[in-house]
């Protein structure tokens, strides 16, 4: 049992794969959910770089000695992609949780980003 | 991004999936086609002594995933329900790409597998099944008396 791209005889190492996101906001913050099938934890790297995030892993594939592959849909070795965060969003108090190889992120808005009720004045 | 909610948000969803598909250019063909974009992708490969099936399948419940091998084909199906907030939620959807509902994957093994002894795992969304080939015939040295 030994780690190798999915598809040994044409990945190179600068191919990545994009993977599919869901991004749902409510009053709250922002929930980012992202397909990243076969990623252990050990191998997933998100970072938050000014108001960049960028989440990227590298896909671990349980492969017997002397396989060549005859069917390949997935034929790059790694997941990439990156968001652009804006202002009230609270980069310090991001939650992950990997299950399943699906990622979920909770980026808390920044306490006075959240709503707040504005009176209306009537005259 | 105001003219997005003119469009349904499948149409979107549809789209980017098939950008993303666009990205590599060489693929191979089956005859079970259409198989880009299904969901789960499939990787198979094979080795002397088994077919291994790799199928990227994340964030379903294992006990609701169904392989099952018959005549040498093999049917992975189940379901993944979708993440998605219902319409009464207080919640705006920004992007809706990831699949959900039912899937249903069909894949020719090849004959001389052993559809006895397969064994299937699932591990960080990912399905590994591996179905071993029956010991070939080896070559026989005949003497001669």
């Amino acid at each position: 049992m030994t780690q190798a791209t999915p598809n040994t005889a044409t990945a190179r190492e600068d191919d990545v794969l994009i993977p599919a996101v869901d991004v749902i906001e409510d009053p709250q913050g922002i929930l980012l959910i992202a397909d990243l099938p076969g990623v252990p934890k050990e191998q997933l790297n998100i970072q938050v770089d000014g108001d960049l995030l960028t989440l990227e892993g590298a896909i671990a594939l349980p492969v017997p000695q002397g396989i060549t592959s005859i069917h390949a849909e997935i034929e790059a070795p790694r997941f990439r992609r990156a968001f652009t965060l804006s202002r009230e969003l609270d980069a310090e108090r991001v939650e992950a949780e990997l299950r399943h190889g699906v990622l979920r992120l909770r980026i808390p808005k920044k306490a006075h980003a959240q709503p707040r009720r504005i009176e209306v004045q009537i005259d | 991004m105001i003219y997005r909610s003119f469009i349904p948000r499948e149409v979107l969803a549809q789209l980017d999936r098939l950008q993303r598909e666009l990205q590599p250019a060489e693929r191979s063909s089956s005859i079970r086609g259409a198989a880009q974009g299904s969901f789960p992708p499939i990787n198979i490969g094979s080795t002397p002594s088994a077919v291994e099936l790799y199928a990227f399948a994340p964030g379903i419940d294992p006990a609701t995933l169904d392989v099952q091998i018959e005549r040498g084909v093999l049917t992975l199906s189940g379901e993944r329900k979708s993440d998605l907030p219902s319409a009464d939620q207080k919640a705006t959807v920004h992007i809706g790409e990831r699949f959900s509902g039912r899937f249903r994957r069909v894949v020719t093994l090849p004959d001389d597998i052993d559809a006895g002894a397969v064994s299937a795992r699932y591990r960080d969304g990912l399905l590994h099944v591996s179905v071993p080939r029956r010991v070939a015939e080896q070559p026989r040295k005949i003497e001669i008396l």
